[in-house]
């Protein structure tokens, strides 16, 4: 008996051997297939930032001239009442090409080369000093130092993204220009200093005072309107579907329905938007509130789905439990299973926020895509979001707008990739074990 | 020996009282399936009934419909009728979170809240406000745990979380927690399946402990648990109650063939 077994085991043990080397190598192709996948995904992603990071770094400087400016008692205030109208309109713009003159040594006389001298300032350089006048008229007919911007064109030069080696009918700075840059550059008043107004101002034509704060406040407002109403909602029908509905034909219906929401394209929501927030309500048009509304309409199957997922996953002994000792279905829900599918929700929700926060589609819908220099101060101002600035900036021609469409991408990409975090910390710090 | 003196005492008790609970004609249905087959059986109180059988029997499923959970499962339909002191508990005007608060469940696998060990205990007498204040809590709490053997070993740590403890005092916890609502009943289904023998000799050591106050109702896949705490044993099969009396007559001289068949270890 053991003479027979021991030939036919031999022979099994040839047969598997055979088959192992095909099953390893298998393994082996698989493994090599699912590392080229990883490694192109990690290459596309890499150049991705590459070319943000690289085309946008530069929006974080901006090239400004420091200049010695003498507020001219005659030029601001000629009739010496400090009367607030003449404050507001006098002619700042003049105070600073005088300025920048006066330190390139040029003659204030000469007309041509003082439109020139113009050239070099920021078409907005008015604002600044006129902010200084208003803020303190005591400082009229003194000489105060101030940062003023330089022109959009300027800037491109100093920061390389303009070749000056082209002949000067190719360039919008001429040789004259150039020539004063150059000088200013070496005596220390024309330098890159951290470009805060990137943040602060709202739109305008030229690149130099161009900045994402309307978009950041319209952004804020809607994130907040959808945080307000859709996570209650979410979760108040998650429970609801999940722990009390029947489960029946009309049911059903509902789930397949909001899973078909889930993947209905943004700018359906958009048009959808438009015809019931602002032709039948009335809402204003390029309002945040708008805005608000109609991206919780998109989160809300996001973070019903999301909140469903957490409480089937409450495992149903933790129900029993609480039955068990005589809880009600609402103690149940409340008490015990809503807590344990606090991380599950809080993620769910952060990845719906975040969703939320890069869409554009459905905000040029409803009129978002707008040209707001003022901040919004309610949700009912026009406004704009911060990827629809983006989208702005990326149809203007001016390579300040080129650098600023990148540099806000990285703005944005950096926000998203915080409330990642966020949920993943909340995840950590929530998750219980049982 | 043990087994004389455990039915010794049975029969004196169940001399005492009446049976506390009462089934007749329990259908139960899952959806088209019936689980449960005209079942009729007597428990007496301040004793251990044991229910037996093969997996997929119905004995669980008869255990659930004592306290009624099997309510929440949307499918399922009881017929027939179960008193508790001779009241009907699916009368349509009992309300059965009040029905679970007289009567504990036990489950097979060890499940504290996700809370302190305070908190588990705590939370059923909180819910049906069995405690005026602070203190009476601390008591109800310290007095179930004392009843769950498990006072001295928790007594520090009381706000240490209940899923933190063993397997075995995590069983303990949960008995306390039921106990702590001061039920007239606890069902218990498997409670130590989950557990090694020493925690399931604590537990069963309970168990005898608790019968004195209790009426306890367990279900058990172990024969020698059944013969070690019960006084009287069921045997289901096929969700039929084939056969019920005392447990040493049972596992000694069993009437039916299949409850001979099933305990001499033939099937099952």
């Amino acid at each position: 008996m053991a003479i027979t077994a021991n030939p036919g085991r031999a022979d099994r043990t040839a047969i598997i051997r055979k088959g192992i080397g095909r099953r390893y190598a298998a393994e082996r192709r698989f493994r090599f297939f699912g590392i080229a996948a990883i490694g192109f995904a990690l290459a596309f992603l890499l150049f991705l930032f590459g070319s943000i990071l690289s085309n946008g770094y530069t929006a974080f400087v901006q090239t400004s001239f420091q200049l010695d400016v003498n507020l001219d008692k005659e030029v601001i205030d000629p009739t010496g009442t400090q009367r607030a109208q003449d404050i507001r309109n006098a002619d700042y713009t003049l105070l600073a090409r005088r300025a920048l003159a006066a330190r390139l040594g040029v003659d204030t006389s000469n007309r041509p080369a003082m439109r020139e001298i113009g050239g070099l300032l920021s078409r907005d350089v008015d604002i600044t000093i006129r902010r200084l006048v208003q803020a303190d008229p005591s400082i009229i007919g003194t000489t105060v130092p101030v940062w003023v911007l330089a022109h959009g064109q300027v800037d491109s030069l100093m920061k390389g993204q303009v070749d000056r080696t082209l002949t000067a009918s190719q360039r919008r700075i001429s040789d004259q220009q150039l020539g004063w840059l150059d000088k200013a550059d070496a005596e220390g008043f024309l330098s890159k200093r951290f470009n805060t107004g990137l943040f602060t101002y709202g739109a305008s034509s030229s690149p130099e005072t161009s900045g994402i704060g309307v978009a950041i406040i319209g952004s804020l407002f809607m994130m907040m309107i959808v945080v307000i109403l859709a996570v209650p909602l979410g979760v108040a029908a998650a429970v609801y579907l999940e722990e009390f509905a029947p489960k029946n034909l009309f049911t059903d219906t509902i789930e397949v329905n909001i899973n078909n929401l889930a993947a209905v394209p943004s700018i359906v929501f958009g048009l959808l938007g438009l015809a019931i927030f602002i032709n039948m309500a009335g809402l204003p048009r390029s309002a945040s509130i708008v805005g608000g509304l109609v991206l919780t309409l998109m989160t809300l199957p996001t973070i019903i789905i999301a909140t469903r997922a957490a409480l089937k996953a409450v495992p149903p002994s933790i129900r029993e439990a609480a039955y068990g000792v005589g809880a009600s279905k609402i103690q149940t829900i409340t008490h015990h299973v809503l807590p344990l599918a606090v991380p599950g929700i809080l993620t769910g929700t952060i990845v719906g926020l975040a969703q939320a926060l890069g869409e554009t589609a459905p905000l040029l819908m409803i009129g978002m895509v707008a040209f707001v220099v003022e901040y919004p101060t309610t949700p009912l101002d026009p406004a704009t979001a911060l990827p629809v600035q983006i989208f702005m900036w990326a149809t203007s021609a001016e390579r300040g707008f080129v650098e600023r469409t990148s540099g806000a991408a990285l703005i944005l990409v950096f926000v998203l990739v915080c409330m990642n975090l966020l949920a993943v910390i909340l995840r950590r710090r929530f998750e219980r074990r049982w | 020996m043990l087994m004389e003196t455990t039915s010794a005492t049975v029969q004196s008790s169940a001399n005492a009282t009446g049976p506390k609970i009462l089934a007749k004609d329990v259908n139960v249905f899952y959806g088209e399936k019936q689980a449960l087959k005209e079942i009729n059986v007597d428990i007496p109180d301040r004793g251990v009934m044991a229910f037996i059988g093969p997996s997929g029997c119905g004995k669980s499923t008869f255990l659930r419909c004592i306290n009624r959970m099997n309510d929440t499962i949307a499918a399922c339909r009881v017929t027939g009728k179960i008193t508790i002191d001779s009241e009907d508990i699916y009368d349509p005007s009992l309300d059965p979170v009040l029905l679970r608060a007289r009567v504990g469940m036990v489950f097979q696998k060890p499940n504290p809240f996700p809370k302190s060990i305070y908190e588990n205990v705590a939370y059923g007498p909180r819910i049906h406000g069995l405690a005026a204040n602070k203190s009476e809590l601390d008591e109800i709490v310290a007095k179930s745990l004392e009843r769950a053997g498990l006072w001295k070993e928790v007594r520090d740590r009381l706000n240490d979380p209940g899923t933190g403890l063993s397997g075995g005092q995590q069983q303990r916890l949960c008995i306390a927690r039921a106990v702590a609502v001061g039920p007239e009943v606890i069902l218990m289904d498997e409670p130590c399946s989950a557990l090694d023998p020493i925690a399931t000799a604590k537990v069963e050591e309970l168990i005898d402990e608790l019968k004195r106050n209790y009426c306890i109702v367990i279900v058990t896949h172990s024969m020698q648990q059944a013969a070690r705490v019960s006084q009287r044993t069921a045997f289901f099969h096929l969700g039929i109650l084939v056969e019920e009396g005392e447990t040493n007559e049972i596992f000694t001289n069993p009437q039916d063939q299949r409850t001979q068949d099933y305990i001499t270890g033939r099937f099952g």
